[in-house]
């Protein structure tokens, strides 16, 4: 299969997973039993107030007009619904809190890269020795440590303690950001680098056992000339791609580091709305991070193409 | 030379199953370690209340926020002058509980389904994969609460929710072993004297997949822990007075600077749990060669 049948496939398939997407978002209310304007409303609610959302939400209408309604407005429109909450277009009050989870992301993503490329590398060149069991040891506790704790530990040593970094929000300037988000993207990052340098390590290893590279060795180029260019080279691939899967799990932790932080991201949001039962809150929140970790799993799969020139479609 | 002094008959062409069985699993450092650790925390759990002095939800208020080492509360207390050393031991129970029982059934399910997906193929196999494909759009921890806050906080409702997407990485593991096992020569032995699909599937191949899953459950008992803790922290899970690691910390918040133990140590006892965990899910997996 060439590449653009490759891309083609890789789309249609997006399309049905964006299909059914929404019919797990849209099926979840009404597939339990019960009226879904008391779930939402709670059991407390005046038979009024629950007729009232049930107009609202569409609920009172056949069950395929629902979901047509709820897709054709949603996706053609951008029109996700009212909050019930703040009484303000969904749309609005979630989009508007996205940049900061993604920026909390990205730059957890970038701290991540300069962290898993110190330690993978350092790890494996070091194989078996005291480095190495170190940073192995280290990050098995980064792997198991529950991130909302991890993230009240560095509040109190660096913000309170030390009051060397802010403990919540995120500043007014760049710069400001840069430095406010340090400490909830570190958070992040470290056990986010868990995963990766286990894996960095054993592709680096393999790697260094290749004829090619003994070839390198043979022609007397420098052991760190041989590392950079040779090594890392092939050993990064499948790094990258486990990288690109674990944005869903980033997004996931970035959600809970964000009420650690105070920082008014989609999180906040989240959490917030919840508690309120501001049900079309939650379902576009939960829409939108799909979305967001479908089209990122399709950009690490496309990309690994241009990476890789001798990747073939299967 | 004969069928029978080859010892090779159809009766005991049926029996010819147990590569995993035949290993022994050895008893490496990193398990030996988990194992040990993981064996005092069920001690703890077993024994909570003859190794704690206090009730975990007894309230005195002329104790409160005292600090570790404490006459009387090693740990120190809590703003209500909770013992946290009964707090944390009590926690234990619940903790590996819902380590347990959110594993349990996504494995026993997906271990099933992977197998049957993978053997029979066809359409049952693409309707699966699809099913997979969409709920792994979902970041784990967003579809978790959004389930969460439709079911209502609660033991039961975590089960659910994280059971909806628990079960795809064993379901992932048996079906790619299944794959790889169907055209095997015993497979296709049982085949020939006429085993049924049902057979062939629970005797035969069950038993050569299922270990790479049974060492995911590990990773899968971490996860789940974790996930009930941020749950529970975020106010989705078990509901106060009731004893959680990840409830604990959320309470302590807000006492940072008057009592960090009040935050610290519940994290700790987390961090124990699954640090005991992942060792034995090492172990194991070195054991065969991983």
């Amino acid at each position: 299969m060439g590449r653009a049948a490759y891309i083609r496939r890789r789309l249609i398939l997006m399309a049905f997973v964006l299909f059914g997407v929404t019919v797990v978002i849209f099926g979840m209310v009404r597939i339990l039993p019960g009226d879904p304007a008391f779930l939402i409303l709670g059991d407390r609610a005046t038979d009024q107030k629950a007729a009232e959302l049930r107009q609202q939400l569409g609920l009172n209408r056949p069950f395929l007009e629902q979901y047509w309604m709820f897709v054709s407005a949603g996706f053609a429109h951008g029109d996700m619904g009212q909050s019930l909450l703040y009484r303000q277009p969904v749309g609005d009050l979630v989009l508007t809190r996205v940049p900061i989870t993604l920026a909390l992301a990205g730059y957890a993503m970038g701290l991540a890269a300069i962290i898993t490329l110190t330690f993978g590398i350092t790890a494996a060149v070091n194989k078996g020795r005291w480095p190495d069991q170190l940073i192995r040891v280290g990050f098995l506790f980064a792997l198991t440590t529950p991130n909302f704790w991890f993230g009240i530990l560095l509040i109190l040593l660096f913000g309170l303690t030390l009051h060397w970094f802010p403990v919540a929000g995120f500043g007014e300037t760049f710069p400001q950001h840069v430095w406010y988000l340090f400490l909830p993207a570190l958070t992040l990052a470290l056990q986010l680098s868990a995963v990766l340098i286990r894996n960095l390590r054993g592709q680096i290893i393999q790697t260094l056992r290749s004829d090619y590279v003994r070839t390198a060795h043979a022609k007397g180029l420098s052991e760190r000339l041989v590392l950079l260019r040779h090594v890392l080279r092939n050993a990064l691939l499948s790094t990258v791609t486990i990288f690109g899967l674990q944005f869903g799990f980033l997004v996931g932790g970035a959600i809970v580091i964000e009420t650690v932080f105070a920082l008014p991201g989609t999180g906040q949001l989240l959490i917030q709305s919840i508690t309120a039962r501001d049900y079309p809150v939650v379902q576009a929140i939960t829409v939108v991070s799909a979305v967001l970790v479908i089209v990122v799993n399709l950009v690490v799969d496309l990309s690994y193409s241009f990476l890789d020139p001798r990747v073939t479609y299967e | 030379m004969s069928e029978k002094a080859l010892g090779v008959g159809p009766a005991q062409l049926t029996r010819v199953t147990p590569v995993v069985r035949a290993r022994k699993v050895r008893l490496n450092s990193t398990l030996l370690t988990g194992l040990g650790l993981l064996g005092l925390v069920v001690l703890v759990a077993i024994a909570a209340p003859l190794l704690t002095p206090y009730d975990p939800i007894a309230q005195q208020f002329t104790e409160s926020f005292l600090p570790p080492f404490s006459p009387g509360h090693i740990l120190g207390t809590d703003n209500f002058g909770r013992d946290i050393w009964s707090r944390i031991a009590y926690s234990t129970r619940l903790d590996l509980q819902i380590g347990l029982l959110s594993v349990l059934f996504p494995f026993i399910f997906g271990g099933l389904m992977g197998i049957a997906t993978g053997y029979l193929g066809g359409k049952l196999d693409t309707f699966l994969m699809r099913i997979v494909d969409v709920l792994m759009a979902f970041p784990f921890l967003i579809l978790v609460i959004a389930i969460m806050s439709i079911l209502g906080p609660g033991l039961t409702n975590l089960y659910i929710a994280v059971g909806v997407v628990g079960w795809i990485p064993y379901a992932r593991i048996t079906r790619g072993e299944t794959l790889a096992t169907r055209h095997l020569e015993y497979v296709l032995a049982a085949r020939t004297i006429g085993c049924s699909s049902g057979r062939i599937m629970l005797r035969h191949i069950l038993p050569n997949v299922i270990a790479p899953a049974l060492i995911y459950v590990f990773t899968g008992m971490v996860l789940a822990i974790l996930t009930g803790a941020t749950l529970s922290f975020l106010g989705l899970g078990p509901q106060p007075p009731t004893p959680e690691w990840g409830a604990m910390i959320a309470e302590g918040r807000q006492f940072l600077l008057l009592a960090w133990w009040m935050t610290t140590l519940p994290g700790l006892a987390l961090l124990v749990v699954g640090v005991a965990l992942s060792l034995i899910g090492d172990g194991l997996a070195e054991n065969r060669g991983g």
